[in-house]
């Protein structure tokens, strides 16, 4: 199954936007927590969100202290951290992920699990499995220097977040070290699902339009095809995660739950094309 | 005299502007606190420039907690530490019962200065909680206090001292359920109610600038010590020893000697069951560097970075991480770290409380068994400074459950004098 040594794929990130934009559309970004509910089934559960539409994903490296997510999350993390899920299963999964779909796939983590690792071994590492790139919502730019300079080397994307509380100036400092796309929070709150996307969106992804040209994308409390059609509306991307894992928890067995998640991700990608 | 109280720290140069001691220290947090740990920052700087600020602060420290503390010369403790000399630093007499309310005040006082309505905290032994609580009652600020729910149940007489206080307590379920945990879910609701929440966090860890701004608050202790003692003694001590959990009091005992090369800084992790039995808390003996809670310092974790689920018998100090100045005093060599294991600890809480008439918290029993080890390593000619940062009221329930003092079906406690029951 495994193949050989890729590079980072950096570059299928610009191809996937560009292309979702060719379509008049955005493109739907799908986090998937790795080792959950197992190593295997996670890896499967990224093939059928890519099944049913996904356009890039983002897998979880399960931390210990995820102080960004809610509860739905923290219950994904805590299962695949008790299955006993390593770096080395994560890799697997990216690579995976990327010899079946072809996908962007992208790593979300905390800071701590890389630091410790080493730098160099994980950004080469994720970049040898066909990574896209890494998102790491407590590693703010001004202690990201070190970070850039491993991932840049190997081909990576260093996708910031940006929240509605970024002043403008800030705004600049950011969308200028980063790459791939910018990761926007639709409000101030931790991952999980709400009933609406906030106000505050839409303010956020033109204020940090005025600042780059990287696609700007839209995450944390976007759950439904309604919201997904809302924010597809301003934003150049649509990013679901937890209400993909509450329908994997929610399942009677992995098989449903698959289904359930190939299911949503069509429901999406439907709603990503109705702006 | 009043000028004692809030002294910013002289030199200016520790932390960077970034807040880096050493490699120690920085601001590892989500994007959406960024500009409200930078209010914080700004809140802080002019505060401390402002003499109206200090004037404020120190008229509460006198009226309100009660400074300066007392030094008390414990003779009869001394007679098992080797025959040296021990004072305590009495933080247990402050109002609420520890130095904790040193550094509630004055970001209580903040919190009113940047307009904000509402304060959380975390609390691990609950002082820092029922500290903070207090200061919400004074104050009038809406006060939410996150408590790991083991911590709750083992100190649960302070969950009621914060529920009197009128702030609602939420015991954290998730994780390990203690300190830690209770910081996390501390941080998700900052994330969510920054607008009108100041995030009261109680050690000297957490993001640039609270490890600074916390022990500023604190080293009041370290500095009326100093004198205290040179007035008492003629000379400053051989050693200064604390407890050291997240690290505030110790920091606050600590900062005032640091330009005093003479004087070692002794840190008491917790060792817990031992620190061989990897069920201990000792974050400097056993940690490694990584980044928890804000900044980079000593963390427990494994090979990967999880933080691993720390132990120790005192709530207050069941903590994986550590400030990051103590990392750098570590580091630097001129603070130095030893661990002490639960049953140590226990038998100087019963040791003081029986010579001397004070029964201490459980986390500066800690400090008190280091003394008893210093003292043996000087002898009869060594003076020993030893922050007593807390008093053990809290903690009658985990003693009289170690040392068996409840009377169970009829048959009357043994009076402690026999090995622990636990």
């Amino acid at each position: 199954m495994t193949t050989g040594t890729h590079t980072g794929t950096i570059g299928l990130l610009g191809e996937t936007f560009a292309r979702a934009r060719s379509e008049d559309r955005a493109a739907l970004i799908v986090y998937l927590p790795g080792g959950f509910p197992t190593v295997d089934a996670g890896i499967e559960a990224i093939k059928a969100a890519v099944a049913g539409g996904a356009d890039i994903i983002e897998v979880g490296l399960p931390h210990s202290d995820p102080v960004l997510d809610g509860p739905v999350i923290q219950t994904a993390d805590d299962i695949a951290l008790r299955g006993g899920v390593r770096i080395a299963d994560i890799m697997r999964t990216v690579r995976e992920a990327y010899e079946a779909t072809g996908a962007p796939i992208l790593v979300m983590t905390y800071w701590n699990p890389v630091d410790r690792y080493g730098v160099e071994r994980f950004t080469a590492e994720l970049a040898a499995a066909g990574g896209a790139g890494c998102i790491l919502p407590d590693l703010p730019v001004q202690e990201s220097a070190l970070w850039r300079e491993h991932a840049e080397k190997h081909g990576l994307a260093t996708v910031f977040v940006v929240a509605p509380s970024s002043k403008d100036e800030r705004l600049a400092t950011i969308t200028a070290a980063g790459s791939g796309f910018v990761y926007a929070s639709s409000l101030m709150g931790v991952t999980g699902t709400r009933e609406s996307v906030g106000e505050q969106a839409q303010d956020l992804v033109g204020r940090t339009r005025a600042t780059t040209d990287l696609p700007v994308c839209v995450g944390i409390g976007v759950s439904t095809a309604e919201h997904a059609r809302q924010v597809a509306g301003f934003a150049d991307g649509v990013i679901v995660g937890s209400a993909f894992v509450k329908r994997m928890l929610d399942a009677p067995d992995e098989r449903a739950g698959l289904t359930a998640v190939r299911e949503l991700a069509g429901e999406l990608a439907e709603g990503v094309r109705k702006r | 005299m009043s000028s004692d109280f809030f002294i910013p720290d002289p030199e200016g140069l520790i932390p960077s502007a970034e807040g880096y001691f050493g490699s120690f220290g920085g601001t590892f947090i989500p994007e959406a606190l960024v500009a409200a740990v930078d209010e914080v920052a700004v809140a802080y700087a002019k505060a401390k420039a402002d003499p109206a600020f200090a004037a404020e602060l120190n008229a509460l420290m006198v009226d309100y907690t009660g400074r300066p503390s007392a030094l008390t010369e414990v003779p009869r403790f001394a007679e098992h530490a080797g025959g040296a000399r021990v004072f305590l630093k009495r933080e247990d007499l402050n109002h609420t019962g520890s130095h904790k309310i040193n550094n509630v005040l004055g970001q209580a006082l903040l919190t009113k200065r940047m307009g904000k309505t509402r304060v959380i905290a975390e609390t691990g032994a609950g002082q820092h909680g029922v500290a903070t609580a207090t200061a919400c009652a004074l104050f009038g600020l809406e006060c939410t206090i996150y408590m790991g729910e083991i911590d709750t149940e083992r100190q649960a007489l302070n969950v009621a001292r914060m529920r009197i206080l009128g702030a609602e307590v939420i015991a954290v379920k998730s994780g390990s359920r203690t300190l830690k945990d209770a910081i996390n879910e501390a941080f998700r609701d900052w994330v969510a109610n920054v607008d009108r929440t100041h995030y009261l966090f109680g050690t000297v860890a957490g993001p640039h600038p609270f490890p600074a701004m916390v022990r500023d608050f604190h080293r009041v202790i370290g500095v009326e010590a100093r004198r205290q003692l040179l007035e008492r003694t003629g000379r400053l001590p051989d050693a200064a020893v604390a407890c050291v959990g997240g690290g505030s009091n110790a920091i606050g005992l600590f900062h005032a000697f640091i330009p005093d090369a003479g004087v070692r800084l002794v840190g008491c992790e917790p060792a817990g069951h031992g620190v061989e039995t990897g069920e201990h808390a000792a974050t400097l003996t056993a940690g490694e560097p990584g980044i928890l809670h804000g900044s980079r310092s000593y963390v427990l974790q494994d090979d990967e970075g999880q933080i691993t689920e720390p132990y120790s018998i005192s709530a207050g100090l069941d903590y994986p991480g550590i400030g990051p100045e103590h990392a750098y005093l570590k580091d630097t060599g001129r603070g130095e770290y030893r661990a002490v294991t639960d049953d140590a600890a226990m038998r100087a809480l019963r040791l003081l409380s029986r010579t001397e008439g004070i029964i201490p918290a459980i986390e500066s029993a800690h400090a008190l068994a280091g003394a008893l080890e210093v003292g043996q390593e000087l002898g009869e000619e060594g003076l020993i400074l030893v922050n007593l940062s807390g008093r053990g009221d809290k903690d009658m329930d985990t003693a009289a459950r170690y040392f068996g003092l409840y009377d169970i079906d009829g048959e009357v406690a043994a009076d402690a004098e026999g090995e622990p029951q636990s």
